[in-house]
Order: structure tokens, then sequence, then C-alpha cells
């Protein structure tokens, strides 16, 4: 049900775009994405936490340590995702479903895939159950840890529920298999809309929709067509488009030109892309991820959950901490995000306190008690 | 093998002299028919193309006449600006057909859906020159951010994201197909294992996405699996790697790789990281293999329209790709002399186009080079 969900409103709405347009687009400019959660009784917002597998518990011990300190008001509501079985299938337990639709925003830690086990990802069923249509993933350089590139600041936004990765495949005889990518105008048109949305808030004056037209004609097409329309509406950001062949190679090349502006792409091209740009600053380890959907907005580190090292005390808690505070600005507390991230790069920059993985000889513990000392 | 021997020495002390052989053409000659050559003279396709073609290709075509090359060229001016020229790329079809080897630029693809489908994989469709190499050396002279980079791009060149089936099946919801068969599969892993032993390489990755395209990119690995076990003997290893982490590993740390083998769509994008990495589209070659064609083109199939016409296009991917169809063509010896003056001048750095950091023109440098020869 859940998946034939996203699909059967996309073909209603279809029918009905060119009466309701008008409204809808109304209804939309102001993206549903943006966070409406409301502060408690104790004027704070409640955020469910899911610590994850292997490092997973150390790095969220972490950031909440950097939160206390920072006294942002949070409160955190730990839920486990770990699957359960329900009716003979492996699902999310319920209390973790409900958690995260209450509050809205949700912070997340690595999880262990099991490989084979025959269900469905987690990362999948979370995109599937919360709408999660776009994937944010932000690069930038991190001053003192050298790579060849030190002058990467770029965005992305990956459409995050179709195109290569719809699943659907089949093998029409014996050695020839059809792939299916999906792309829809409603689909399409979400992610576009809420790239514009980022730029307009984010300060870039830029849309760059990357696609591979020239030889997919019909899907990156329509792609094209919806940023187009989208771009419509946002007369103050300019707007173009590149092939996919030309941003790796000028991106490999030279990042900076890339840091004016938003670019947005389908499924299969964020995902090679995006990863790409975190080779570019050093890896997973550093750059921070959020999921943006209709029902709720999960914020995550999306490295592994690294078994060989978990609870020893030497995991680098980097990826998470920029996640939450992307998660921060989506909540508009600007002030405590700005604050904790100068106190964790500059703990970075000056070299003393970092962890192993950077470089340095410091416990998980010993770099979080010194970016708490920067606050 | 003499190659080999080149290629072994050139990778253990790579500030030596570098031959055209580093660029191993020694890709398994799987033609059948001997190309067109009459009086020891071979006539070749020529098609200059779009962008920058005609200004790189007429560098070619100067270099060889100043060392008189035994090449007839058989030229026409085919342009994707419009579809009009249709009737003329019919007929440079049909000259590659009769001459069997090819030099081309790349032919511009319009990006509406009206326009005409991208004639550059018409090409290699038709032509079924299913195997693109492109090969990815740091080249000593050129300011890059890596070096120590040197691996070779085996591309599966004629299925996958290419097959250009799409449809409407509501509307706003278009579907397009991926086919991926285990014959194509197979062949372009053998090619990959055959060039890896032929240029005296140790290690193939397949670059799949199997993890979510479990029946495609699966059948894909699967294939590439069965295959390297008849290789074992050879002392040649394998991995894969799954797409996103192979371009995060290229830009980190590039050389762990060796010779990679992937469906069409991922070919694309790690052949214009792989020349990010080496100095830019202007200095890789490559070419297109099957079992009855080959076509020479530089290796990362860009159109380059804003230098069109400003004499400032690096020509060295060119000239690269006319050398290894020299070799294509059995003229060792001439391929590895443009080669080399290519590869010096580049090394002297006193002249250099603007996408090398200097200020030199096209035909200055192609004039620098003929100085050398």
């Amino acid at each position: 049900m859940l998946v034939t969900r996203p699909l059967a409103s996309a073909a209603r709405s279809a029918v009905f775009r060119h009466s309701v347009q008008a409204s809808r687009r109304y209804a939309s400019s102001a993206p549903t994405a943006a966070f409406a959660g409301q502060k408690g009784p104790n004027g704070k917002y409640t955020v469910t936490l899911i610590p994850g597998d292997g490092i997973g518990p150390e790095i969220s011990e972490s950031v909440k340590d950097i939160y206390k300190a920072a006294e942002v008001p949070i409160d955190w509501e730990e839920v486990s995702v770990t699957p359960v079985l329900k009716g003979g299938k492996t699902v999310i337990p319920d209390a973790a479903i409900n958690s995260v639709k209450k509050n809205t925003v949700a912070l997340k830690g690595p999880l262990a895939t099991p490989i084979g086990k025959g269900h469905v990802s987690l990362n999948l069923t979370l995109r599937r159950t919360f709408n999660l249509f776009a994937n944010v993933r932000p690069c930038v350089s991190i001053k003192g840890y050298k790579t060849p590139y030190d002058d990467v600041n770029t965005v992305l936004i990956r459409e995050n529920t179709e195109g290569e990765y719809s699943g659907i495949e089949h093998e029409i005889v014996d050695g020839v298999v059809q792939s299916i990518k999906l792309i829809t105008w409603d689909a399409s048109e979400r992610v576009a809309r809420y790239a514009f949305h980022y730029a307009q808030e984010n300060g870039r004056h830029k849309v760059t929709a990357v696609h591979k037209a020239n030889i997919m004609k019909m899907s990156d097409g329509m792609f094209l067509s919806a940023c187009r329309q989208v771009a419509k509406e946002f007369p103050s950001i300019q707007y173009d488009e590149d092939l996919l062949d030309r941003v790796c190679l000028q991106i490999t090349q030279n990042p900076r030109p890339y840091a004016d502006r938003v670019m947005v792409m389908p499924n299969l091209y964020g995902d090679i892309l995006s990863d790409m740009c975190a080779g570019l600053i050093g890896g997973l380890g550093l750059t921070p991820s959020g999921n943006i959907g209709r029902d709720a907005s999960i914020f995550e580190a999306v490295h592994g959950s690294a078994p060989d090292i978990a609870g020893k005390g030497l995991a680098n808690p980097t990826a998470l901490l920029l996640s939450s505070l992307m998660m921060l600005k989506h909540m508009g507390l600007n002030t405590y995000a700005d604050k904790i991230e100068k106190a964790a790069l500059s703990t970075i920059a000056e070299g003393k306190s970092i962890t192993g993985d950077l470089g340095g000889k410091s416990s998980t513990k010993e770099y979080t008690a010194a970016i708490i000392g920067k606050l | 093998m003499l190659r080999n021997a080149f290629a072994s020495a050139a990778r253990s002390a790579p500030l030596r002299a570098r031959y055209a052989t580093t660029l191993s053409a020694g890709f398994p000659k799987a033609t059948q028919r001997d190309s067109t050559k009459y009086g020891g003279v071979y006539t070749v396709t020529l098609i200059p193309g779009d962008g920058i073609g005609a200004e790189i290709t007429d560098s070619v075509k100067e270099i060889f006449e100043y060392v008189n090359a035994p090449i007839e060229w058989d030229q026409y001016n085919v342009s994707g600006m419009s579809s009009t020229g249709e009737t003329l790329f019919k007929e440079a079809m049909d000259s590659l057909k009769r001459n069997r080897v090819g030099l081309k630029g790349i032919l511009f693809t319009p990006i509406s859906t009206s326009g005409h489908i991208s004639w550059n994989v018409a090409m290699r469709q038709q032509l079924d020159i299913y195997a693109s190499v492109v090969l990815c050396k740091s080249l000593p002279g050129v300011p890059t951010r890596h070096n120590n980079v040197d691996f070779a791009i085996i591309r599966e060149n004629t299925e996958g994201e290419y097959s250009g089936l799409e449809h409407q099946s509501y509307p706003g919801v278009v579907e397009s197909l991926k086919v991926s068969t285990r014959m194509k599969a197979e062949r372009i892993a053998r090619f990959a294992f055959d060039f890896a032993l032929k240029n005296n390489r140790k290690k193939v990755t397949c670059v799949h996405k199997a993890n979510i395209m479990k029946l495609g990119d699966g059948l894909f690995l699967n294939t590439f699996r069965r295959v390297a076990e008849e290789y074992q003997s050879s002392g040649i290893t394998f991995n894969d790697m799954i797409v996103d982490n192979t371009s995060m590993q290229l830009v980190a740390k590039p050389g762990q790789f060796d010779v990679m083998v992937m469906p069409n769509l991922y070919g694309a994008i790690v052949s214009n990281i792989g020349a990010a990495l080496v100095g830019g589209p202007g200095v890789v070659p490559g070419c297109n293999v099957g079992r009855e064609y080959a076509l020479f083109e530089p290796g990362c199939r860009h159109v380059a329209q804003n230098l069109m016409g400003t004499n400032k296009a690096n020509p060295t991917a060119m000239i690269l790709s006319a050398t290894m169809m020299l070799r294509h063509l059995g003229l060792d010896s001439l391929a590895n002399n443009i080669a080399s003056a290519t590869f010096g001048v580049i090394n002297d750095g006193k002249v250099r186009t603007a996408d090398m950091g200097g200020s030199a023109t096209t035909s200055e440098f192609t004039a620098e080079v003929i100085k050398k020869l």
C-alpha cells in the first residue's frame, strides 16, 4: 500500500493538473516540506532520535552532549528502528513511526544493512513511509582536513522517490533484462520547487538542473520542463541546465564556480554526484545529509555503521553533528546552528583534538569536549 | 611483446619519455576484415563533427601531411546542429562501412524531444562498435590536482540507458527502458580482461549499481564474475565497486584503479571524472571498437561549442586518438613519433593551449608538434 500510494496520487493529480493548477501552485509555493512543528509547554521542540547501529549510539551521545551544552531548545525522543516481526513481515516498530509522525523531524545515525535477509532496506522503508522526496547534500571543504580540493562549496538536491531506483525490472527472456526508469511530472516539479525554495532560503542565486536529456529525451526532458515551469515562479533565482557529463568534468576540475548555486537532478545522477562531491572534501565522515519529506524530514549521517570500531570510543561524530545542524536550520534555529558549527569547525581546524580518521589521536569524548569548550 | 615492455617500463619509471604505446591501443584486434587499402595507402573516413571538431581535425590533417602518413581522408562534414544533415550522415555511415576505420569529432545532439536522436549513439549502435576505450593517465607537464593517475575505462557502448526506448504511459508519467543483455555484458567483460592481458595490467574493476538494479546491473555483475573465473590463471585480479562509491574513490584516491569495465551511462560519468583528473577533455583520447569496425574519437565526447572557431581548443585528444588509429592500422612507428612529439611539446610547457594554463592557439600548438617531428 505504501508503495502504490505515491504512484496513485501522482496519476490522480495529473488528471486534474489543468483544472487545479492555479490553486495547487498557490498551495505548494510554500513547500509542504517546511517545518511546522510547535514548541512544547516547556518551550522546547521534541525531535525523534534514531541512534542507529554500530558507532551510532556513541556519535548520537556526542551530539546530545553538545546540544545540552549549547542549550538548544530540543528534547530528544529516542526510538529504535530495529525491525520487528508483524503479521509475518519485518517492519519498523510502530513506536518509531508514530514518534516521527508526531514530531515531523528526526535525526538518524547509521543503520547496518543486513545483506540478503530478504527484507526491503530500512532507509527505503523510511523514505516511503514519510514521502521523503528530496535528498539535500551540501559539501563544504573543511579547514584543517587537507584534500586536493580546498574550495568546495556545493549543494546538491536529489529526487529521492523514483527514476532509476523505481525498482521495476523484469527479465523478458533468458539473458535480456529491462529496468525501467520512471519519471513523473509531479515528483519532478516537487523536487524542483524545493530546490528553488532552498536556494532562496540559503542565499544562493542560481539553480542548475543536471540532466542527460540529449539521450533520454522524454524522461529527462520532462524533468527539465518541470524545472523550467517552476523557475518562472522564482524570478529572483537564475535558472540554467547542464549535461551530467559536463558537470562531472567541471566539478572535478574546479569546484569553485559551483559555490553560487543549487544543483537539482533525478535520483541516480544525484546519488553518484553527491558521493563524488563528498569525495572532494574527504569522504562521507564529513558530509551531512537531509531527507525532506511531505510528512516529516529526517536528517542523517550517510556513512556506514563501522562495526569494527563500534564501542571503542574512537568514532568521528562530525557527519551526524553537521546533519543535526542542517536540521536546526530547517527548524529555523539558525543561531544555535551557527554557534555549534563555528565551534566544531574551529576544533577541526586547530587539529589538536581530532579523531583518528581525520589524522588525530583523540577519542570521541575528547573531541566532543573540545567542541563544547569552544561554545 | 615490445608494446608490453614499453608499457611496464613506463609504469615503473613515470618520468621516462612517454611513447604512444603507453597509450596502449593494444586493444584486442577484433576487426576481422582488413581496412580499405590501395597501393599502401589506407582510406579512412573523417567526420570532423561540431564545435571544435573542424579545428582539431585540421590539426591532425596538417600533422599527417607533414609526416606523409599513408592515409587518405574520406571526409564528411556532418553536423548535428540541425536535422537536415541526415542524408550526409547516411553517406558518412556508408563510407565507414566501406573503410572500416574512421576518425571523428563529436556531433551535437539537440535536447528537445522533437530533435533527432544522437547520431553519435546511432553510429555506435549501427556499427556495433561495442567497446569504448578511454585512457586516463597523468601527463607530465599538465598541471592537475592528482598525479599517478593511470587507468583505462572500458565502457559498453550499445545498450543500457542509451537504448532510446521511452514512452509516456500516462500524461505526466514517462518510462525509460534500460536494456541489459547477458551477451553484451559477456563480450564487454571479455574485452576488458583481454585488454588487461595485452597491456600488462593487473586488475579489472566492475562498476555497477546492482544493489539497486538487482536484475539489470545484477546480470552485468554476475556475467563479469563468471568471465573473470576464466582469466584466473592469467593472474589478473578482479573486484567490483558500486558506482557512487567509485566516483567518490576516483576523486579521492584515483591510484587504486587499473582497468574498469561498466555499462553505458556509468561510463559517461566515470570517463568525465577520469578526464578531469588528468587535465580535461582536451588531452584524453578514446576509441570505439567492434568486431568489424573501429572508430576513433576524443575520449570524453564534448562538442565544446563555446570554443568553436576561436582557435583555442587543445588538439591533443584528437591527435592521440589519431595515433591510436595509426597503430590500429599497423603503422606503429609513425604513431609513436607523432605521440612522443605531442607529449614532448606538452612536457616542455612552452606552447600550451588555454586549458593547460597557456595562451597558445590550436595552430601554434600544431606547428610546435610538427617542429618536433
